[in-house]
């Protein structure tokens, strides 16, 4: 991850300044962190969701750099711009935290999720499922006579559609990695 | 540099290192190793508390009187969960503090061992940042890390857990080096930013300044640049509960403290002005009143020096972040370099507007010559005590606005009160944490009956250490700041806010080894008093006051600042169902 110019603690990057009045509408952004891989650090950033009452959509964290024990965390979450703005602050000013971005101000990013997916059936349904498969690049990880696992990767709505049309199919579990995103171009 | 020694040492030359003279602390199993080394050595004076919770908020009293990290020392389970309260208080009201706790061996973490409790999940949320220290090799880099975290940026508590196991062994040591922490706060304001504030300074018509505590958390220089800024402009100067005594009371610009129980002039002024000038404050629920009438024809500026305090409540025009003495001096070279201008005629029709204002009096009660009055009680104490060396505490409610609006604050870390959480049974713990960093000084603890008692097992504290701290307690037989509530907004139904079983306090003080005074009636109050302040030794100063005296003028929750009552007569239905959802 190449960092942004943002210093920590700045609010020249604000939203806000784009906007003339606080808005009420619910915007959803993805927010990248780079945090100290310290035991609890995933607790204390849970833990300012739940406290202040933000929502998470999606969480994902792992170790990214194995040298600085540095993970990334990628949330998705919803709020009026004005939560929106808290919630980074808040975030960096959690003292493992290296860097807040805000992946929907700062630019075009590229966001991936994925999922597998298990359908069991039979008969035309089954061939239904990996025909329509095929068509949105998902992979057959694991198959018995009556069923399919597959996997999935894309943006989170490309999942949701393959899932919702796996429903009628037989679909009968998900398990889905939540969102991993990144800055497109340097 | 590294020695080698055992963790137990290890705390305690961290200590040293970090130049602290005194740890309030209590005993127990988990912390035997550390109390072992504190046995062994003189340099570090340790205060035995009676109750954890006394021993964090002393902590406080310390560092909010010296501005230095104030440190408690505590034990495993219920030590760790007693110090709850006061690490949240200090949270609240952002002040420096390292609270040390033992911790069940490694070994025996997650095993429902005795005493065992997982404090750092139960105290993340009220730590600035907590630490369990696992292996005693980073132990004296984790200390010093936390007195880093804890003084710098916006002050705030910190926690170390620290296993017996990692007390016994050894391990290496290493002093105190400027921190490589990645946690460096900005300091520094943005200079576009500040120019644009001193342009709004050199055109305002009505401005203030709001303070609050961030420029006492920010150190003296934050105060003395403050005052140069305000007597060089000549605008009007309020202040939160936290701010007090950053601008002096007897200064000529100073409004008086803003608020729920602010002064009228204050807070017309915050309503009516054409310019706001925060330093240091938060936009509080307690100054706000309601939101979207509070001041609605001022430009904003905000300087605080975390970023989350913008815009959080109250939208601003110009955000600063930094910390507060570094861009007031930013400030003020700004404005000199481009002219040292303020619309002066506008400046000084806006000062003869608040003088009207404040010929309201505000602060007038009626008087009594049966009882005492609250009021005059506290008039007859700042009379009193104001020539002394003086440092008050409070506990809270009533009596903790009513010290807040008649005694007077001439300079910063003199008022310790707990502004954001609220904590009953704070202000006795904090006097014998601030007798003890200014063991010369005349401390009075200002409190009501009924929160002096949530803590009153300090007087244990107080006189086996030969702490003088004056318990100067209003003494109304309620729960005041409740009554008052109750009155105007439950019909007056005094729902348990009032106790039927008052100890005899000066049988109480005598029971303790301390001086008991009583004083119900107001022709004896100066004598008492000055009896009290000559007495040395700690005292309890039991002051029956009038019970129903209710606290103006306030801002009824729900309501502007331009709706404020001003007395009794006031007060009928003046609350609406939305307001009374609001504490």
């Amino acid at each position: 991850m190449t960092p942004l110019n943002i210093v920590k603690g700045s609010t020249r990057h604000s939203a806000y300044n784009l906007r003339p009045t606080f808005s009420d509408t619910q915007e959803r952004h993805t927010l990248a962190l780079l945090v100290e891989n310290e035991p609890g650090v995933l607790a204390r950033v849970i833990g300012l969701f739940s406290g202040r009452g933000y929502n998470i959509e999606s969480l994902t964290v792992a170790e990214v750099d194995h040298t600085g024990h540095l993970s990334r965390i990628t949330i998705v979450t919803t709020g009026t711009p004005q939560v929106i703005e808290q919630i980074k602050a808040q975030l960096g000013r959690i003292v493992p935290v290296h860097d807040v971005h805000d992946l929907t101000v700062e630019g075009p990013s590229v966001e991936r999720e994925l999922a597998i997916i298990k359908v069991v059936g039979e008969g035309e349904k089954r061939v239904e499922a990996l025909r329509l498969a095929d068509i949105f690049r998902a992979n057959v990880v694991d198959s018995t006579l009556n069923s399919f696992i597959f996997e999935i990767t894309g943006a989170p709505d490309k999942i949701d559609a393959f899932a919702d049309l796996m429903r009628p199919l037989g679909l009968v579990e998900v398990a889905r990695t939540g969102v991993a995103a990144l800055l497109r171009g340097d | 540099m590294t020695r080698e020694m055992t963790g137990a040492k290890m705390v305690v030359q961290a200590l040293k290192d970090q130049g602290v003279d005194t740890v309030f602390g209590y005993p127990g199993g988990a912390v035997l190793p550390i109390y072992d080394e504190i046995f062994l050595q003189n340099d570090i004076r340790h205060i035995l508390v009676r109750h954890e919770q006394g021993a964090v908020h002393a902590a406080e009293g310390y560092a909010r009187s010296t501005g230095k990290p104030g440190v408690a020392l505590v034990t495993s389970g219920p030590g760790a969960t007693n110090a709850v309260t006061g690490l949240t208080d200090a949270l609240m009201d952002s002040i420096p503090i390292v609270v040390l706790t033992g911790q069940v061996p490694t070994f025996m973490i997650g095993s429902d061992a005795f005493q065992e409790a997982d404090t750092v999940g139960i105290t993340r949320p009220c730590t600035k940042h907590n630490w369990l220290v696992k292996d005693t090799d980073s132990l004296s880099s984790t200390m010093h890390e936390a007195f880093h975290v804890a003084t710098s940026g916006r002050p705030g508590p910190v926690l170390i857990d620290i296993p017996k196991d990692v007390q016994f062994a050894t391990g290496q040591y290493s002093t105190p080096k400027p921190s490589t922490s990645h946690y460096q706060p900005v300091l520094k304001g943005d200079l576009e930013e500040i120019t644009e504030l001193v342009a709004a300074i050199e055109t305002a018509k009505k401005p203030v300044f709001y303070t609050g505590g961030g420029v006492i958390n920010s150190g003296p220089a934050a105060s003395q640049l403050l005052r140069e800024l305000v007597d060089a402009t000549g605008f009007p100067i309020t202040s939160t509960l936290m701010g007090l005594g950053a601008y002096p009371a007897s200064g000529e610009n100073w409004l008086g403290m803003l608020g729920m129980h602010g002064l009228y002039e204050a807070n017309l002024a915050m309503h009516d002005c054409d310019l706001m000038i925060n330093v240091g404050a938060r936009f509080d629920d307690r100054i706000t009143g309601r939101i979207d009438a509070f001041s609605p024809n001022s430009k904003k500026a905000h300087i605080d020096i975390d970023p989350s305090s913008i815009n959080k409540v109250i939208r601003v025009d110009i955000p600063i972040v930094g910390d507060v003495a570094h861009v007031l001096e930013d400030v003020l070279k700004v404005w000199k370099a481009r002219g040292r201008k303020t619309d002066a005629a506008n400046v000084k029709q806006w000062q003869s507007q608040i003088a009207g204002w404040r010929k309201v009096n505000c602060l007038a009660y009626t008087a009594s010559e049966k009882t005492i009055k609250p009021q005059h009680a506290l008039q007859r104490l700042e009379e009193l005590t104001k020539n002394h060396d003086r440092y008050i505490t409070t506990e809270v409610g009533q009596h903790q606005m009513w010290a807040a609006q008649y005694l007077g604050f001439e300079d910063p870390n003199r008022w310790m009160t707990s502004g954001g959480l609220g904590t009953m049974g704070y202000g006795f713990p904090a006097s014998v944490g601030v007798q003890m960093a200014h063991p010369d000084a005349l401390v009075i603890n200002v409190a009501g009956e009924a929160s002096w008692l949530m803590n009153m097992q300090e007087m244990g504290t107080a006189v086996q250490y030969r702490l003088p701290v004056k318990q100067f307690i209003l003494n109304n037989e309620r729960l005041g700041m409740v009554r008052q509530w109750q009155e105007l907004l439950h019909g007056e139904r005094y729902s348990h806010s009032w106790s039927e079983a008052l100890p005899d306090f000066v049988k109480l003080a005598e029971a303790f080894g301390a001086k008991g005074i009583l004083c119900s009636d107001p022709a004896d109050l100066d004598d008492a008093i000055m009896e009290m302040i000559n007495y040395d030794g700690p005292v309890i100063f039991d002051c029956v006051v009038e019970k129903h005296e209710n606290c103006f003028p306030m801002i009824p929750s729900g309501k502007a600042h331009n709706e404020m009552l001003l007395g009794e007569a006031e007060t009928q239905g003046v609350i609406d169902s939305k307001g009374s959802v609001l504490v």
